[in-house]
């Protein structure tokens, strides 16, 4: 049956014409169908033959990415080739969500996973929480520095732990641990700030930056040049395959100047003493040990140090992050002698021969001050060479009037003093040798006669890191020349292995009007160690090799002028003791070692610095440690190696002993301790 | 002039050749033709279907299936008369009608949207029959008209057009709506409306533009914003056709070749197998596999136009050019949606798209097409 029935009205249709209007009308359809195509096809060929380009490069924009891949980092070594820092590789414990399932299975497997590796509370909120924040499909780390026993657990049962993976990468690894740990620095987290400084590009990939010592200081050298891999990635970002490969550059090994064995047996001689040890090798200004007690683990720092370690190094009341070589600024005390004395020959306001005489104390005239000689009891007569020698203060109070503040202060400044010596390393202290402009400018006063004397004796507003120290007695023992310090000694390409070596910087030479005056001073801190009288002469008489050196004993806390000093410094308190310093090179005669030792609180320069500088000494220029840290009694049986059971007589060693003078081929024996000698010790 | 070149011929030919295969299936109400371009499109389809399911053979069988089970269901309906189609028309119209209350009340809802009616063994959206029903219903109602059709008439047609294509507008399923909307108003335009009405209705729905802006859902403004600005929200709303335009104008004039394309394969081109898997055609094979397949489209409705142009009568010829013209507006949606000339709307492309109920339903009106074509009654001039 026919829902539409026709109606009588429209029985009568006139087929014809309706087939004729249906024609007309299919005309009209076909000319819409042309339009509408036509519209397509102008549009396609807009987006594909048009636009093509652009669009192809927006399709390649949406798949491609570039993934850095991080250099090695180059690797340092001490100058024989020990190694210093090193890429070690790390495994990392990682787990993929995604291939775990839901959060019930992750909390499953993390209980199964700790019955194999260790796993703190720490460990476990930081990863619940990193994966919070990254994909699923990516991995996450769960634990770094897994032992060699947790992989092998792990690996036994590690079908059941869909998911979880472990990786090696590489961590950078201090094996000397806190032995030259300031030197040598550390790397640690890049900070924002550190990236903005730095150009970005140059640390793609990497998450590690050095931050101090040596790690800071040639960090463009070391960091090497990222390469970056294009991958194709799906819309989430999952990588999918390797489109292109753009290789990098590997960071440059380090050869530095120092020597890990004196490092180390500086490290030993300084005991449990604070303070600083540095070795320079005149010749060429390569710094042969540099130690700063106390030191600390820098691989703490890798990979992000915990806050609870850092502040513990941060409170630590001996302050080991602390580079006392470079930053500590103390006063040289007696160690400035030297240089004084070069100064008031130089300048002509003293003859090697003109004396003084020294009475324990002096006044300046129309004063009623009393500056005191170390010695309470005076050294009588004191001529340059005794001066120097015993280290008479009234001997120096003397000489710095006659110099004035303004050529001391010239003088002084040659000799590096007061503005830093622009070693290859980070954080390093200017220091302060004052002068009238300066109190004038930092004080609003003006300059004082008396505080020349005190500058005269290194003390008063003097201040010094222990490299000045030792750059100073460098360029004595260079006699007016030598060379910047630094710690770089070469840097070698990691794939072609060639090494280009550091070309020393000589500093602007010392010219003096007669070189005979180097010969003056130099002969007398020859004295220092090698007279019966000089303050050293306990360390120096039984070397194998000539020594020339200060003492200095610089006072930490001032002495009211009614006040006398403790005649003993060990019945003081330890924070009021003298600081202990000495400077010597050796040998004397052909300088290849200049070395400061700053020993905090140490009480005497003689008994305490000068045996820590004999000790670098000997490793140094004997290859072991000859000296025996026990005053004045040295047993004979020590004094030529030869005569040490079961050590050979190196040969170097041999040919020194020919060459040192008579003195220190004479048996001890023949120079026995005496108590004047005890009492000498006890210098300033 | 077309009406001469397009004179219907009657009878057999006057030099009839040996009896081929296109007699044969002649003889089984199948026509040729139509059969082949079918058959072309689809496998074109399955092809790229291949590419833009990511490789999933599963998925390429399930729509191989499907258009398999179009074709059978296809055949079935070009057996029956196209009379039995106009006089059941009506019936099939009011039981579409009924499943389109039911699927409002009772239906599943998929992506937002309650489209399916379940009926455990068969799962389908009634949507679908009424691309069948609407063509044959209004073609069937004016037949029984005097043509051009009075202001009644076109009332009543109205009517019949409106009731349903609201019905599914509220799913809301607007792509739907609107090709039943062209189904029965591209009947009553080859049915003679007279150019003054239509006109009229252009200015009307000017006029009432804003009143039907308000009444958009808010998603559905969203794509008609995007279509004029895509870059303008990258990550929302303009990401499907900023990824769809980055895929067609990186396939460039001969494409990335077949299964090279990586806007799909990489994920970065939602619904890629189905509304927009043109989007990975012209990827894969460029512009000039994009003349191919529009030739191909535009053959199949030149081809039911002619089927319609050689029609009998009144009903089938309203039939057979409503469905020609409402399969072009389904290509010419789609693409024009793919490559941002149209707003986003749910239409998929046909035969090429995954979808089991659009293939079926389609190949089912090209069945009735093909009952047109082979069911000839010997006329008197």
């Amino acid at each position: 049956m026919a829902l539409f029935a026709r109606r009588r009205r429209d029985a009568l249709k006139n087929v014809h014409a309706e087939r004729d209007s249906f024609l007309r009308r299919a005309g009209v359809a076909v000319l819409f169908c042309i339009a509408g195509v036509v519209l397509l096809i102008v549009r396609l060929a807009d987006l594909q033959i048009v636009e093509h380009e652009h669009y192809q490069t927006r399709a390649d924009e949406n798949r491609m990415r570039v993934t850095p891949v991080a250099p090695v980092r180059g690797l340092i070594y001490d100058r024989n080739g020990t190694l210093l820092a090193q890429n070690q590789p790390a495994f990392v414990l990682e787990v993929t969500p995604e291939q775990v399932g839901n959060r019930t299975a992750m909390d499953e497997l993390l209980a199964k996973l700790q019955h194999v590796i260790t796993l703190t509370d720490t460990d476990i909120t930081r990863f619940k929480d990193r994966v919070r924040k990254s994909p699923r499909y990516r991995g996450v780390p769960l634990r770094s520095n897994l032992t060699m026993e947790e992989v092998a657990r792990y690996e036994i049962d590690r079908h059941q732990f869909p998911g979880v993976e472990i990786n090696a990468g590489l961590t950078r690894n201090y094996p000397f641990g806190a032995t030259a740990s300031h030197l040598v620095g550390y790397v640690g987290g890049i900070s924002e700030e550190e990236l903005k400084q730095a150009n970005e590009s140059q640390f793609l990939g990497l998450t590690q930056i050095g931050k101090n010592g040596v790690e800071k200081s040639q960090e463009d050298l070391l960091r090497g040049e990222p390469g970056a891999k294009i991958i194709e990635a799906n819309a989430y970002g999952r990588p999918l395959r390797e489109l292109d490969y753009r290789r990098g550059y590997p960071g440059r090994n380090l050869y530095l100047s120092i020597d890990t064995k004196v490092q180390t047996v500086a490290e030993q001689a300084m005991g449990n003493f604070q303070g600083s040890v540095v070795a320079l090798d005149p010749r060429n200004g390569e710094i042969i040990a540099m130690v700063s007690k106390p030191g600390f683990d820098p691989q703490l720092f890798v990979g992000g140090i915990d806050t609870a370690s850092y502040q513990t190094l941060l409170n630590d009341p001996t302050r080991p992050l602390f580079n006392r070589s470079l930053q500590g600024l103390y006063p040289p005390g007696s160690t400035v002698k030297p240089a004084m004395a070069l100064a008031g020959l130089e300048y002509g306001v003293v003859t090697p021969e003109h004396s003084e005489y020294c009475k324990g104390e002096m006044t300046l005239p129309g004063s009623s001050r009393k500056y005191r000689c170390w010695k309470r009891t005076g050294h009588g007569a004191v001529n340059m060479l005794e001066g120097v020698k015993r280290s008479c203060d009234i001997y120096f109070y003397n000489l710095a009037t006659l110099l004035g503040i303004d050529r001391m202060h010239e003088a002084m400044t040659g000799f590096g003093l007061g503005h830093a010596t622009g070693v290859d390393l980070p954080l390093e202290k200017d220091g302060l040798y004052p002068s009238r402009e300066w109190k004038r400018r930092a004080r609003k006063e003006n300059w004082y006669p008396g505080e020349t004397l005190n500058t005269g004796i290194g003390q008063g507003y003097v201040l010094a890191t222990p490299m000045q120290l030792a750059q100073m007695v460098a360029r004595i023992a260079m006699r007016g020349g030598g060379y910047k310090p630094h710690v770089l000694h070469a840097t070698e390409d990691p794939i072609t292995r060639k090494i280009t070596e550091i070309v020393p910087e000589a500093l602007p030479k010392i010219d003096l009007k007669d070189n005979g005056t180097w010969d003056v001073v130099i002969a007398a801190m020859e004295a220092v160690t090698q007279e019966q009288g000089g303050t050293a002469y306990a360390v120096g008489r039984n070397a194998p090799y000539r020594i020339a050196a200060k003492t200095g004993s610089a006072q930490v806390a001032g002495l009211r002028q009614d006040e006398t000093r403790p005649q003993k410094q060990e019945e003081m308190p330890l924070r009021l003791r003298d600081h202990a310093l000495f400077i010597a090179f050796a040998p004397a005669e052909a300088p290849r070692i200049a070395v400061a030792v700053m020993a905090e609180h140490g009480g005497h320069g003689a008994s305490i610095a000068a045996p820590i500088a004999r000790q670098v000494m000997d490793q140094y220029l004997l290859g072991y440690v000859l000296y025996n840290n026990e005053k004045a009694e040295v047993p004979s049986s020590r004094v030529t190696p030869a005569l040490v059971p079961g050590l050979p007589v190196p040969p170097e060693l041999q040919q020194m002993l020919q060459q040192t003078a008579p003195a220190a081929a004479t048996p001890p024996a023949a120079v026995p301790a005496t108590p004047a000698q005890q009492e000498d010790d006890d210098d300033r | 002039m077309i009406a001469d070149v397009l004179q219907p011929m009657r009878g057999r030919r006057p030099n009839k050749p040996e009896p081929g295969l296109a007699d044969w299936l002649e003889s089984w109400h199948i026509d040729i033709w139509l059969l082949m371009l079918l058959l072309a499109v689809a496998g074109i389809g399955i092809f790229i279907q291949y590419s833009a399911s990511g490789h999933s053979i599963d998925g390429v069988i399930s729509q191989a299936q499907r258009v398999a089970l179009g074709l059978v269901v296809m055949a079935v309906i070009a057996q029956a008369p196209p009379d039995l189609y106009r006089t059941v028309a009506p019936w099939l119209y009011a039981f579409t009608i009924l499943l389109l209350v039911a699927t409002l009340l009772l239906g599943d809802a998929a992506k937002g949207a309650t489209r399916w009616l379940d009926f455990g063994v068969v799962r389908f959206q009634p949507s679908e029959f009424m691309k069948l029903a609407m063509p044959t219903t209004v073609a069937a109602f004016l037949h029984t008209r005097r043509l051009p059709p009075t202001l009644l008439t076109i009332a009543a047609t109205l009517l019949l057009i409106l009731v349903p294509a609201a019905l599914i507008a509220r799913q809301p399923d607007l792509g739907t709506a609107l090709l039943i909307v062209a189904a029965g108003g591209f009947a009553l335009f080859l049915g003679g409306l007279q150019w003054r009405w239509m006109i009229g209705a252009l200015a009307v729905l000017g006029a009432a533009a804003p009143i039907l802006w308000e009444h958009l859902k808010d998603y559905q403004r969203q794509r008609i914003l995007t279509l004029l600005d895509p870059e303008s929200d990258p990550l929302g709303a303009g990401y499907h056709i900023t990824q769809s335009m980055i895929a067609i104008g990186s396939g460039g004039t001969f494409g990335k070749g077949w299964l090279n394309g990586t806007q799909a394969k990489l994920e970065f081109l939602p619904e890629a197998h189905t509304d927009f898997i043109f989007a990975v055609y012209s990827e894969e094979l460029g512009f000039i596999g994009v003349l191919l397949l529009l030739t191909l489209y535009l053959a199949i409705v030149g081809r039911c136009l002619w089927i319609a142009v050689r029609a009998q009568d009144t009903f089938q010829r309203l039939l057979a050019g409503s469905l020609a013209m409402t399969f072009f507006i389904y290509v010419f949606i789609n693409m024009g949606m793919v490559i941002g000339l149209l707003p986003v709307v749910g239409v998929p492309l046909p035969l090429v798209s995954y979808g089991g109920t659009s293939a079926v339903s389609l190949l089912a009106c090209f069945g009735m097409l093909m009952s047109v074509h082979t069911h000839r009654k010997l006329l008197a001039n």
